[in-house]
């Protein structure tokens, strides 16, 4: 049923709150608006407030709970013997009551007892759509007179409206720790689930992973293997070659900007870096696919080595690039955070410009640098779309950067791709690797801001 | 240190190690510029390597053949328009005969062109009972050839065309019946399996749905949430909570957003898979953060005297912040936006967890409508096993990064028409 006309009808009489509001204390001040203890925009969005918001919470709630109630209606009318099928035939019964209540065609003809269920549930559908339409506007226009009838010069609107905003402030301030309990409660319930069928001790030391499982129980290989070692062992492998590329790149690259760069130099390759950083993550996977990993492989020939058409070197390298920014402009604040009393005093030694920043400066900025390589690394281990086009599926447990090996995120997007069915742990493990890589990039990223901290302690 | 004892003085200890370490000064120096240079040319080999892949997919070769419209075959309930198209290659190669090699010279034209010639002739009905030329996209494998794409030298078996195909294609180039064109289809199709008829057309209009969605949800939430932690917020443990979740948010890998949106928008409320409704909410809880700390910053950046002056005449606090910081704070506030729509825009791999990466040939006109977004068309793309997706993806790439461009150089431009000095 649409629920567009409801909301418009709602919006519609919000705003019809507010002009009544402002109106009436306008007339109710008799040309004289100081009279007024607030002005009356506020007298208006005050009727407006309470006109909208209690009726908009309802008509959700109601949206939020009848798919449940009519749910159970509709099963409950069901024969006994529909009502008896396990839960994945059921929901399939239920799409299709849904879709022939929609109006739409199965593909065989439908038993009676399920035509019966949709016509109820078309019944049950259309009753319920008049009654929230009805509920909603009863409640908007309570609230609308309600709210009307207390508006007088004297009335205090604004502390009221003003406590509205207030609080709405706070709320969507809030919504950043609800996200993170979002984040932690989802993966949490549905990692503990996948533990459940899946002992937590194999998911983090069994060396076989093969997700697959067999569509019949009697078919070979029927359970799948959820030891996750090989995707840790690759995710490290792929990381600690990018981080072989971009922690001597980008260390160098701001060791230069800061250190010797002419400030022309520094306002163009600066930009070019930011450029780097802007690049979206599938650019530099079609890149890693496309040109990286065949020109590898054909370097490999031709020194006769093999070398998979999807390596962990092609994956890492083009992710070592992608990460050299971050590095670099991590590491190029904290450089040149290095009060210059230092500089000074060891270049007045005697000593050159590299041995300073060699014995002196970078020392002196190690803590900020170990942060912004911290960083990175959890940028690498988390990174998705370079490894997913680049790195391969097959869960290879070896140290060689020139064979496929997978990750973490690959192996989450492959077994959440395609078909779902909610239950399996094959999606379950995806919530369990979700989790892994979220307390490790959490872990990382902690750390390193403590590490920041206690560096910034020391110069101030 | 070698302690040996010597016949020089201090002094010339110094002097004679004086070169070695000039030497490593420069060796230093050459480090710190080879760093830079391996940068900037990655940059350029990324980018040159994309536009020289890419660069061919804006034409495609277009075949003119003489359809006869012949009007008693048309008016059959279901006119057969690939036969005209096949009649028009036969009169063209009369000597080619057999069941398979027709089907290959038929297999010219793009399997599109049907329904293209279908189109034009609802549009011309004038052309009934006559022979009219008609521009129709050629198959894939021909359009590769025709841009040189397919190496002549690489034996017929392990190419994609075989000897005969070539002949018919370098005949028809002789005698002018193939030209490359711009490829309007690109622009104005959804996606196909055919890459000629294939465009980024859906996948556009689906990150803009997408992007709309997360601007309208993130940027209010992002500004009302800065206003309270930076003009309200009292200094306590609870302030201090939202500030280092904000600041971890920020640092959360993408994916593990997309789970999020998984587990709770699809899994707890139901909203419909593939939709650019929940790809924008998941790509706006992704963004929050960095629009939290682009809006606190613009906040931060208007002066103390701006509201002790709107206290001093009388204005409340909520006052103060409404009608006099935020108005002052809002284009550094949208340039933060933008940057963070930007980001939005090339992010793919939450958007492949709550179905977004569904095949979609249909344009999306709604917010629920099931569509894709640029990047994860290019991701599609780039795993189609055909040649010829291959300059589409580079394409797709090009436009995503012209796109990404203007968003930033219009931050930039908002950035030195507002900056204000106080």
């Amino acid at each position: 049923m649409p629920n567009l006309p409801l909301f418009a009808v709602l919006v519609l009489l919000t705003a019809l709150g507010f002009v009544l509001g402002r109106t009436a204390v306008r007339r109710q001040a008799h040309g004289h608006p100081r009279r007024l203890h607030s002005r009356p925009v506020y007298h208006g969005v005050y009727v407006a407030l309470w006109c909208g918001l209690p009726a908009l919470a309802v008509v959700l709630l109601w949206l939020w709970i009848e798919p449940h109630l009519l749910k159970s209606f509709v099963l409950s009318a069901l024969p006994a013997d529909i009502r008896a099928l396990d839960p994945g035939r059921l929901g399939l019964v239920l799409g299709d009551i849904r879709l022939l209540a929609q109006g739409g065609q199965l593909a065989q003809d439908p038993a009676p007892a399920i035509v019966a269920a949709a016509q109820h549930l078309a019944e049950l559908e259309s009753i319920g759509w008049l009654a929230r339409f009805g509920l909603g506007l009863a409640v908007a226009a309570g609230g609308l007179t309600w709210a009307y009838r207390r508006l007088s010069p004297g009335f205090r609107a604004r502390p009221q409206v003003e406590r509205v905003i207030r609080a709405a402030l706070i709320a969507s301030s809030a919504l950043a720790i609800l996200v993170t309990l979002g984040i932690v409660l989802s993966l949490l319930v549905e990692s503990v689930r996948f533990f459940e069928r899946v002992p937590i001790a194999e998911f983090l030391f069994g060396l076989d992973w093969s997700p697959q499982t067999a569509l019949r129980a009697d078919q070979v290989g029927s359970s799948g293997h959820f030891g996750a070692v090989p995707l840790f062992v690759g995710t490290l492998l792929i990381s600690a070659i990018a981080m072989l590329v971009a922690a001597p790149v980008g260390l160098f690259v701001a060791i230069y900007l800061s250190e010797y760069a002419a400030p022309r130099l520094r306002d163009t390759v600066k930009p070019l870096l930011e450029i780097l950083a802007g690049i979206p993550t599938v650019v530099y996977g079609f890149f890693a696919a496309i040109t990286i990993g065949p020109g590898l492989r054909a370097l490999g020939e031709r020194f006769g080595y093999g070398v998979a058409s999807e390596s962990a070197l092609a994956a890492g390298l083009v992710m070592g690039v992608m990460i050299i920014p971050f590095v670099s402009s991590l590491s190029d604040d904290v450089i040149r955070a290095v009060p210059n009393a230092l500089r000074e005093g060891a270049l007045g030694l005697g000593s050159t410009q590299s041995e300073t920043i060699r014995r002196v400066v970078l020392p002196a900025a190690l803590p900020g640098i170990v942060a912004s390589l911290m960083l990175a690394i959890s940028r690498a281990i988390g990174e998705t779309m370079i490894v997913v086009m680049a790195a391969g599926l097959a869960a290879n447990l070896t140290l060689n950067p020139f064979q496929a090996v997978t990750t973490v995120t690959v192996q989450i997007v492959s077994v959440l791709i395609g078909d779902q069915e909610f239950d399996s742990p094959k999606t379950l493990a995806a919530f369990a690797l979700g989790l892994t890589l979220f307390v490790i990039t959490l872990g990382l990223n902690i750390l390193a801001l403590r590490v920041v901290q206690a560096y910034r302690e020391q110069y101030e | 240190m070698n302690r040996a004892p010597s016949t020089l003085r201090a002094s010339d200890r110094v002097r004679a190690g004086l070169a070695r370490r000039y030497r490593a000064e420069r060796r230093f120096r050459r480090f710190g510029m080879a760093a830079i240079l391996f940068a900037v040319a990655s940059l350029f080999v990324l980018l040159a390597s994309i536009g020289l892949n890419g660069f061919s997919a804006f034409t495609q070769a277009h075949l003119r053949l003489d359809l006869a419209f012949d009007p008693a075959a048309l008016d059959e309930p279901d006119a057969d328009f690939g036969a005209l198209i096949r009649q028009a290659l036969q009169r063209e190669f009369p000597e080619v005969s057999g069941r398979s090699e027709r089907r290959k010279l038929a297999g010219l034209a793009s399997e599109s062109a049907a329904g293209l010639v279908r189109q034009s002739l609802l549009a011309n009905p004038q052309w009934r009972g006559t022979t009219v030329p008609v521009w129709l996209p050629t198959s894939d494998r021909v359009d590769l050839a025709v841009k040189g794409s397919i190496d002549r030298r690489t034996p017929e078996s392990e190419r994609q065309m075989s000897n005969l195909e070539l002949d018919w294609v370098d005949a028809l180039i002789a005698r002018g019946r193939i030209e490359t064109r711009f490829n309007t289809a690109f622009f104005t199709s959804g996606d196909s399996r055919q890459p000629e008829s294939a465009g980024i057309l859906g996948a556009f209009m689906g990150s803009v749905l997408t992007l709309i969605v997360t601007f309208l949800f993130a940027f209010p939430l992002g500004v009302a949430a800065a206003v309270y932690l930076e003009e309200f917020a009292p200094r306590n443990l609870w302030t201090h909570l939202i500030e280092v979740n904000i600041n971890n948010l920020a640092a959360v890998p993408s994916i593990v957003f997309g789970l999020l949106g998984l587990a709770v928008f699809l899994g707890l409320f139901g909203l419909p898979r593939s939709a650019p409704l929940v790809g924008g909410l998941v790509l706006g809880l992704m963004t929050l953060p960095t629009i939290v700390i682009a809006a606190r910053s613009a906040l931060a950046g208007v002066p103390p005297s701006i509201r002790e002056a709107a206290q001093g005449v009388g204005a409340s606090p909520i006052q103060v912040v409404f009608h006099h910081v935020l108005p002052l704070a809002l284009p550094g506030m949208l340039t933060g936006a933008i940057i963070g729509m930007a980001r939005a825009l090339g992010e793919t791999a939450p958007l492949l967890m709550i179905g977004m990466v569904a095949f979609i040939v249909d344009v999306p006109g709604g917010f629920t409508d099931p569509a894709t977004v640029l990047p994860v068309q290019i991701y599609l793309w780039a795993d189609s096993p055909e040649r010829a997706f291959v300059e589409k993806t580079a394409a797709a790439i090009l436009i995503l990064l012209v796109v990404l461009a203007l968003m930033n150089g219009l931050a930039v431009v908002l950035r030195r028409k507002f900056e204000r000095k106080w």
